[in-house]
């Protein structure tokens, strides 16, 4: 009687069917297909990056330079903030309220769910009231942070600062994430990987709202974050100090070299600034402002990228070249005609003729024009007597990166014997063209750094550590990790040094430099330079070195429109030397220290310029 | 009369087994869905899971008192029965609580009610009770007006609630009428119907006029291999269609293709319609007929589309058919849903290791969408076995209907089944992305006394009746 009995089996085949259409479905998402389960991860998955503190720079003496003090950045999830009275947010926080509002917009289109940044880098003494009234700000929260400090407030240059990253180094650097901190100039840069320590991340699980529930994989999955490690460097901080001091108001750089480790003592390049400037909530306000200072650039690190003509120093390197090539010798005397004298004339008023400790002495130019002609005609023709010069002076370090760790150093320069062919045409140049070298100007240009080293060469008596700031570094463990430094030897031999150093002896001792740079407890040697600079007034320029036998310090000053090397740059070096050896400036010499402080040789073109 | 303990003895208790089963996975499920470290027994009566306990109490006495009622009992009181939940079901617009946007809920006391949820019982009872009277003839207009009356009333109901997935859940008697005898061809247009719509949606009208229009030649061809007549009929179509472009091209009119396609559709359907009649080709005229209905079907289901559903139903469909998506919007909860249920994996994660449930990534994880947290702790294992569970109990059920002699048992029999399926099917399609999002919970599953007590109700007033099986051999 029931026709439609048959009827079962579809309406059982519909039902069936869709169940197996089920089963095949769950098969897929639940099996076949794999990202659903890193849906699923990044879905609850929340890293919190724990920043270690960045490694501690110390001075030779285990005297800190730099280190770090607690900041907080003030945090918001927008998601989570409600309604809140923004003007008293602001007044703690001392932020404008337009800033706060941009803020907070731009925290939106990043992410509803993550923190962003609100106010960065508060200072602890913001951060104490704000603390109390965060309850107000649901949303809100405080993430400690350390920022750099400088207690001595010197060597900004060369320790460099530490910034945020940009774009393209978050985009080819996987460490580093929007908002990291990274070296950007100086030993902060070089040292960067040391310094940084090791980033932490704590893997937590968060529900919908972002909120922590829990650790990921109970912790298996976690990290901790490494101690950046410490940088015991060459400086002698109080030096450095004293050397900043003696270059207030001034132009140029100074340079001082432990002579037999190559360790860098001091590192000044003047007009410097508070590195402390270049931290916390006002860093890029003050930075525009340096950026912008083309006066003074103070930002520059003149001890490594300002080339100049050597100058008289320079006497000291062509001297042992024409030793070592027998192309004079320490007794062959050369005559000067003063002021009329051809090719070069010589603005030094003394004796004639002179051989080569008073020619040092004198700083004549007739006497280095003989020497270098010398040098140059000694070879079969003047290309090969030039490039046999070049050879020797190379080894010096000229031309060429030293190789401190500071990447913008530059190499000076020392032109090829090319350089004159393609000017001159080849054989169409010789000693008469490039007469300028003799005395350390023309094409010649040296870094305060490689002048720094070629007295630590002569102080080493023909040789030189690679120079250097940072000595050893200190890792998690407290142990000091020694760093070595090549020794380079020059190819002149050991015998030809003690005559430039008596010499330079006697530049000190016989010059009217001993009342001003002669010291009673040792023994100093030295050469001035006075820098012809066509953009305005002379350089003033001295190289020298401390004690005679055993040297403890090699040093340059080189300072801009100064004038005469023995008026500024050699006092300047004999106090540092002085300062360096005996801890303590002689009473004598307050007045001479008291004035030189307050000589400001800033305006100098500005007065050329009126006149 | 025979004795009560026969009852229990007659008792279906393979049925029984899987509805106490189902509860159970179910009350463990929503306890690892909502999971709370705060609160972790799972007796904690202030939690949902430990609410859901007394529910399951609450259903187990509620199935135990269905047992203890006498079947002719459902029988004599099924119009009654109806017409009570009918009047509870009109009182809810004027005493009723509004819960996500839909006015479904009678409170009393701390308990809130959903008549809805109940009616389900009621128009089961009355279809069966109507079906298996004695004046009941399938195809007089009659009884199909009265069938329509009996579901149509509480439809309109609810839908006046804004509760349209609740509304839903009456289209599938459908099946039930296609086992007592309603024709084939209507369970076969529902499904064209169905196919339509999503044609409709995921391209326009004018593609799927078109595509209907060239079928019903194509099937016209396939019946009776006559090319001639095929060609008379293309060329009348695209010659209305072509006068009417004329026309419009002519006197610079405005009027849109669709429009045209509709209108040379309908006048050619006329033409061939009257030919057909006249010639007694009774089976072309059948298709012109399915034709013309589908291509106006088509039509509306655009206008409705466009100016009858609401944003949220528009969104919810284009998601799924995969026209609009937008995992961060409208495609939010079957995005997060896929993920918690792809995360298990073979094995799951295991009980209480569940994460995208438990946080709150999944929304309604214990009451619409609490087969994600059996995806997830569960696996495939979980998932298959729980569909298993839902095609055993729905072919066991098929099973009963059938083995009853009385008419009225087998109709209620069928209706427990298809509302249950289509709960399943709607239910679980939605969360692994077959089906639209419709708010409708996975019975026994899903939390909530309310529509587990109208399930217990459901199921065990059909178990009694079954029970019973041997007494009733008219009805």
């Amino acid at each position: 009687m029931d026709t439609f009995s048959k009827r079962k089996f579809i309406i059982a085949g519909i039902m069936l069917g869709i169940g197996a259409l089920f089963i095949l479905r769950l098969f897929t998402i639940q099996i076949t297909n794999k990202t659903y389960k890193q849906f699923a991860t990044r879905n609850v998955l929340r890293k919190i990056i724990t920043f270690p503190a960045r490694g501690l720079i110390y001075d030779r003496n285990q005297k800190l330079m730099v280190y770090n003090k607690a900041a907080y950045d003030l945090m918001i999830i927008p998601r989570e903030a409600k309604a809140f009275d923004t003007l008293e947010l602001c007044r703690i926080v001392q932020l404008d309220r337009l800033d706060l509002r941009d803020a907070i917009r731009k925290a939106k289109q990043y992410s509803r769910y993550k923190p962003s940044i609100v106010a960065g880098q508060i200072s602890p003494e913001i951060y104490a009231p704000l603390q109390e009234k965060l309850y107000k700000y649901p949303g809100f929260f405080v993430q400690s942070r350390t920022l750099r400090e400088y207690p001595s407030k010197s060597a900004a240059q060369a320790l460099g600062y530490v910034g945020e990253v940009n774009q393209h180094i978050i985009e080819t650097d996987n460490y580093y994430r929007s908002g990291d901190y990274i070296g950007v100039s100086g030993l902060e840069k070089t040292y960067e990987k040391e310094l940084r320590g090791i980033k932490g991340a704590n893997n937590y699980m968060v529900d919908v709202h972002n909120r922590i529930k829990g650790r990921y994989n109970d912790g298996g999955a976690d990290t901790t974050a490494i101690l950046g490690q410490n940088l015991l460097t060459g400086f002698d901080k109080d030096l450095q100090a004293y050397a900043e001091l003696l270059m207030t108001n001034k132009k140029g750089a100074i340079v001082a070299i432990e002579p037999a480790t190559g360790e860098i003592l001091l590192m000044v390049s003047a007009p410097t600034y508070d590195p402390n400037l270049l931290v916390g909530r006002q860093r890029s306000l003050n930075y525009g402002i340096l950026d912008r200072d083309s006066v003074n650039r103070p930002m520059w690190n003149r001890a490594i990228i300002g080339t100049y003509s050597p100058g008289s120093t320079f006497k000291l390197a062509n001297s042992l070249i024409a030793l070592q090539e027998h192309a004079v010798s320490p007794f062959d005397r050369f005559s000067c005609s003063g002021k009329v004298n051809t090719p070069i004339k010589c603005t030094h008023s003394h004796v004639s003729p002179l051989a080569m400790r008073e020619g040092i002495r004198e700083s004549c130019n007739s006497y280095f024009w003989n020497v270098y002609r010398s040098i140059i005609n000694h070879a079969a023709n003047p290309a090969e007597g030039y490039q046999t010069w070049r050879n020797h002076l190379m080894t010096f370090g000229f031309g060429q990166r030293i190789g401190t760790e500071l990447s913008s150093e530059v190499k000076g320069n020392v032109p090829e014997t090319s350089y004159y062919d393609k000017i001159y045409g080849v054989g169409g140049w010789n000693s008469m063209t490039i007469r300028s070298i003799a005395i350390g100007q023309g094409e010649i240009l040296a870094t305060p750094l490689q002048m720094a080293n070629m007295v630590a060469i002569v102080a080493n008596r023909g040789y030189f550590i690679t120079p250097h700031l940072v000595k050893a570094i200190q890792d998690t463990s407290r142990v000091y990790r020694e760093l070595k430094f090549e020794k380079k030897v020059t190819d002149i031999n050991t015998e030809y040094y003690p005559t430039i150093i008596e010499g330079m002896q006697a530049v000190i001792e016989e010059t009217r430099l001993q009342y001003t740079v002669k010291q009673d407890k040792f023994i100093v040697c030295g050469k001035t330079g006075t820098v012809q600079n066509p953009h305005g007034a002379d350089h003033s320029a001295f190289v020298g070195f401390a004690p005679r036998d055993n040297p403890k310090i090699a040093i340059v000053v080189f300072i801009e429109n100064a004038g005469f090397g023995a008026t500024y740059a050699a006092p300047i070096a004999g106090l540092l030397m002085e300062k360096y050896l005996n801890d303590s400036i002689a009473p004598k010499r307050k007045e001479l220290e008291q004035k030189l402080i307050e000589t400001n040789l800033l305006n100098v073109i500005e007065v050329k310029k009126k006149l | 009369m025979q004795k009560k303990d026969n009852v229990w003895e007659k008792l279906d208790w393979i049925t029984v087994s899987i509805y106490l089963a189902m509860m159970f996975i179910g009350w463990i499920n929503i306890y690892a869905a909502v999971y709370n470290e705060e609160h972790k027994s799972i007796f904690d009566m202030t939690q949902v899971y430990g609410k859901q306990l007394m529910w399951i109490g609450a259903a187990i006495f509620i199935a135990m008192m269905m047992i203890n009622v006498d079947s002719k009992f459902f029988v004599t009181f099924a119009f009654p029965i109806y017409i009570i939940l009918l009047m509870l079901l009109m009182l809810v617009p004027i005493i009723g609580t509004a819960i996500n946007g839909a006015k479904s809920w009678i409170s009393i006391g701390n308990f809130l009610l959903q008549p809805s949820e109940f009616m389900k019982m009621g128009v089961s009872l009355a279809l069966a009770r109507y079906i298996s009277s004695h004046d009941f003839k399938m195809h007089s207009w009659k009884s199909l007006a009265v069938i329509a009356g009996i579901l149509f009333l509480p439809v309109a109901m609810i839908f006046l609630q804004n509760d349209t997935g609740s509304a839903l859940v009456f289209g599938v008697f459908l099946l039930v009428l296609f086992r007592e005898g309603l024709n084939g061809i209507v369970l076969f247009f529902s499904f064209l119907i169905a196919i339509v719509f999503v044609l409709t949606i995921i391209f326009d009208p004018l593609v799927t006029i078109l595509f209907l229009t060239f079928a019903a030649f194509l099937i016209n061809y396939l019946i009776r291999k006559n090319v001639k007549r095929n060609l008379v009929g293309i060329s009348v179509f695209t010659g209305i269609f072509g006068i009417e472009w004329f026309a419009n091209y002519f006197f610079q009119g405005s009027v849109s293709p669709v429009f045209f396609l509709l209108v040379a559709a309908v006048l050619s359907s006329i033409a061939f319609l009257i030919w057909s009649l006249s010639l007694h080709k009774r089976s072309l005229a059948l298709l012109i007929g399915i034709y013309l209905g589908l291509v106006l079907f088509t039509v509306s289901v655009d206008y409705v589309f466009d100016n009858i559903m609401q944003e949220h139903q528009r969104s919810r469909i284009n998601e799924l058919l995969g026209v609009q998506s937008d995992v961060h919007g409208s495609g939010y909860h079957v995005n997060q849903s896929k993920i918690a249920i792809g995360s298990g994996g073979f094995f799951g994660k295991g009980f209480l290791q569940g994460t995208q449930t438990k946080y709150d990534f999944v929304p309604e994880q214990s009451t619409d969408f609490i087969f994600c947290t059996v995806g997830e702790e569960w696996g495939f294992i979980g998932t298959t076995l729980v569909v298993g569970l839902f095609m055993g109990l729905l072919m066991r059920l098929i099973f009963l209907a059938e083995r009853n002699r009385s008419r009225f048992s087998r109709v209620y029999g069928y209706c427990v089944a298809s509302i249950l399926f289509f709960h399943f099917a709607i239910n679980i399609g939605m969360t692994i992305g077959l089906a639209p999002v419709i708010g409708i919970p996975l019975p026994f599953f899903s939390y909530g006394g309310s529509s587990l007590w109208s399930f217990t109700l459901l199921l065990f007033v059909f178990l009694r009746l079954d029970a019973s099986r041997f007494e009733q051999l008219s009805f």
